[in-house]
């Protein structure tokens, strides 16, 4: 489903990553776990197709199609989804007008006409509700004056109704109490199916025991210097990244 | 890849050339010989059978005119106008008063519909069914009203709503009495002018106590070569009265400037409202700021009444150059006056546009909204004047102005005036500056907005508190001329 090959990426004079490979299966939920500093961020945004960013080598594939020459736009119509670590405020455009430009969008690139208003309300209210988004939040401007909590749940909700292939959840848990972790993490869980693949990018561990993932990888430096299942997770909470960091440098 | 860049790279190579009513209309018109003297006005007045007192107020303006000087003031940059060389009346043949649309020369009807001003009744009536609401339009085409709908509707309230070229025949009392009373003759270069030479334009009467049943609006299309339009619009709310009226603009894209110098009063008596909106979208020129229309306007409402409202609400979106500050003189105690503007400029096009707000009576207050949009090269200043007299006592002003610029080759200019005689006012202004950040675009785009619809979208955010303002009819089209006006900014 996605593919990344020894991807090399800069920032100005700056190399971030330096040569990293991941391969995500249909149905898959990846972690990518590092320390500070490590590309994580980097990694998602070189994904989503953030200017700034310059590849210098290899190739990301999203179900077969190298995507590293299209915008972001042409990125998320092919099903690619980054629910960001800090989601942007843009004043006076209400939430709902929002989501329906976006999914309007999907539905053009499909070939499919827009909703109707009825039914694209129907639609937005049913994924509201899982994610205990009121009809208040929907008319307001997006993402201002969210707390950090109505965020990430506004990030998951659009997730939900754009319906991608592939999900990059950039440090979704962070500002999160426990009980918002609750309700996001029942969000995306939701949303696991045999064609959608995930790949949950934290520092912690706590996103993992309400998101399980598959495999999990640790980003040290530019490059996955290890992979796991589960149990590589707990194993960093216990022991941090010390040694990764370490290693990386040796 | 690279967005943002990409942004600006379109925005140098900018193409404003989409202006989709650039074409013209194949009417044979009548014009005037060029230049202008006394002989000119004559002819105007001559045409318009006007009564003397008419013709000898037009003299008198040009003669002010003549000794006058183009101000110079204006943050915009534009090659001398020859005024000289310009027509100063233009008109379709077979005018002479069009008793019903039966007798319009059905090339103009064709204009209209093209522009999408629905003239014939029946069709607008065949849209009440449909729940839409009544507008009344009076059609200007270069210099004479071509048609006004629902006329005999609106006589049945006591609303007079006709060219003012019929006014002056039909209710010459109410002519004289207010005509020059809030833009004097002598009041600027540009209005003397109009005073001079103007053709023709609304007139709108909404007598004691009525509350105008339908909006009102008026239609202006430049069509003639090398033709300046000199619309005068005269609109009188007696004690109670309220009347809401719209005005659209557009022109024929053509090499050469062309010129547009219209005068709007507005008077409100005692407990009266106006709410007059304008959507401007005359031809911006071409992406190197070749033709396009000069905009030198002067518009005013008078408070004269106390408690009394005027507000002004603008969109404007075209023309090469735009020289205008619709303005209240709160003269009445109590009175309202609200300004709330939206000014977009793309291409090499120049705005210098704000409001006057003019406190004399007791009590008064007035709100300012002012948001304007640079993308391109274009340049776009707000200027604005809040004064409040000696016997203002309790005046209350507030405005907020905020800039927003697309690309880095425009700028946004904001020249706020302050003048305070009376100690009890209050005078708040607000001002901000900001790009559409890079942010904001790469988070719509990875939602799937394509880079255009993302910044229109971003930009009607910006807007939303002055499009409330407007007609719900005027609101959606707005939304969507603001996506066409920024086309050219991103390719």
């Amino acid at each position: 489903m996605l593919e990344i090959k020894n991807l090399h990426a800069r920032i100005g004079d700056r190399e971030i990553l330096k040569g990293l490979t991941l391969t995500v299966k249909p149905g898959e939920v990846h972690a990518i776990m590092g320390p500070n500093g490590a590309g994580k961020s980097t990694l998602s945004y070189i994904l989503a197709g953030k200017e700034d960013y310059e590849v210098t080598e290899g190739e990301v594939l999203l179900n077969g199609a190298s995507i590293l020459d299209l915008e972001p736009n042409e990125r998320s119509v092919a099903g690619l989804f980054l629910a960001f670590q800090y989601p942007i405020e843009i004043p006076g455009v209400a939430t709902m007008t929002f989501l329906k430009a976006a999914l309007n969008s999907h539905r053009k690139a499909k070939g499919e006409g827009e909703l109707t208003t009825p039914e694209f309300m129907k639609l937005v209210k049913g994924v509201a509700e899982k994610l205990n988004i009121t009809s208040d939040m929907l008319k307001r401007p997006v993402n201002v004056g969210f707390s950090g909590g109505e965020k990430k749940r506004a990030e998951i909700m659009q997730m939900a109704l754009l319906q991608p292939s592939i999900c990059i959840l950039d440090e979704t848990d962070s500002g999160l109490d426990i009980d918002a972790l609750k309700v996001v993490s029942e969000g995306v869980n939701a949303l696991r199916s045999p064609d959608r693949a995930f790949v949950v990018i934290t520092h912690y561990q706590r996103l993992l025991d309400h998101i399980v993932p598959d495999i999990v990888h640790v980003l040290s430096d530019g490059r996955i210097v290890r992979t796991g299942g589960p149990e590589l997770a707990l194993d960093l909470e216990k022991n941090g990244y010390a040694a990764y960091v370490a290693n990386a440098a040796a | 890849m690279a967005a943002v860049k990409e942004t600006v790279d379109q925005v140098l190579s900018i193409d404003v050339d989409k202006y989709k009513y650039g074409f013209v209309s194949d009417i044979e018109s009548e014009l005037a010989p060029k230049g202008l003297n006394e002989d000119i006005v004559r002819y105007i007045s001559a045409k318009k059978d006007e009564p003397e007192w008419l013709t000898e107020w037009r003299l008198e303006a040009l003669r002010r005119w003549q000794t006058m000087e183009e101000p110079t003031w204006a943050r915009v940059d534009y090659p001398p106008i020859d005024f000289q060389d310009l027509h100063y009346y233009a008109a379709p043949k077979k005018t002479a008063g069009p008793k019903s649309l039966d007798e319009v020369d059905p090339g103009l009807l064709a204009t209209y519909e093209k522009l999408g001003i629905p003239l014939k009744e029946q069709e607008i009536l065949a849209g009440v069914e449909k729940g839409d609401r009544l507008v009344a339009v009076d059609a200007v085409f270069d210099s004479v009203s071509v048609v006004t709908t629902f006329k005999a509707e609106l006589a049945k309230h006591g609303v007079i709503f006709c060219p003012i070229s019929e006014a002056v025949k039909t209710h010459p009392e109410l002519v004289k009495k207010y005509l020059g009373s809030v833009v004097p003759v002598s009041d600027n270069f540009y209005a003397t002018l109009n005073s001079a030479v103007f053709s023709d334009g609304s007139f709108v009467y909404v007598p004691k106590g009525v509350r105008c049943p339908m909006e009102l609006s008026t239609y202006f299309r430049i069509n003639e070569k090398k033709t300046g339009q000199f619309e005068r619009t005269l609109i009188i709310a007696d004690e109670g009265a309220y009347v809401s009226y719209l005005e659209g603009c557009t022109a024929p894209s053509r090499d050469e400037n062309q010129l547009h110098a219209a005068v709007v009063e507005l008077i409100a008596l005692d407990d009266a409202e106006i709410k007059y909106s304008t959507v401007q979208n005359w031809y911006p020129g071409d992406s190197e700021g070749k033709g396009g229309v000069f905009n030198f306007v002067t518009k005013r409402g008078d408070c004269r009444g106390k408690n009394s409202k005027i507000s002004w609400t603008q969109v404007e979106t075209g023309s090469a150059i735009t020289w205008k500050y619709p303005s209240c003189i709160l003269r009445g105690d109590n009175s309202r006056g609200e300004f709330y503007s939206i000014a977009i400029s793309n291409g090499r096009q120049q705005v210098d546009s704000g409001t006057k707000m003019v406190h004399l009576g007791k009590n008064t207050s007035s709100k300012i909204i002012s948001k304007g949009i640079s993308a391109g090269r274009s340049n776009n200043t707000y200027r604005g004047l809040v004064s409040v007299g000696r016997k203002a006592s309790g005046a209350r002003n507030f405005t907020n102005c905020d800039s927003l610029l697309i690309g880095n080759k425009c700028g946004a200019h904001t020249v706020p005036y302050i003048e305070s005689k009376n100690a009890s006012a209050i005078v708040e202004h607000e001002a901000t500056t900001s790009k559409i950040s890079d942010d904001q675009l790469f988070y719509c785009l990875q939602r799937g907005l394509p880079q255009e619809e993302a910044i229109a979208l971003i930009v009607n955010g910006f807007v939303k508190d002055v499009l409330q303002q407007l007609p719900m009819e005027f609101m959606v089209e707005t939304q969507k001329l603001i996506g066409i006006s920024l086309e050219g900014s991103v390719g």
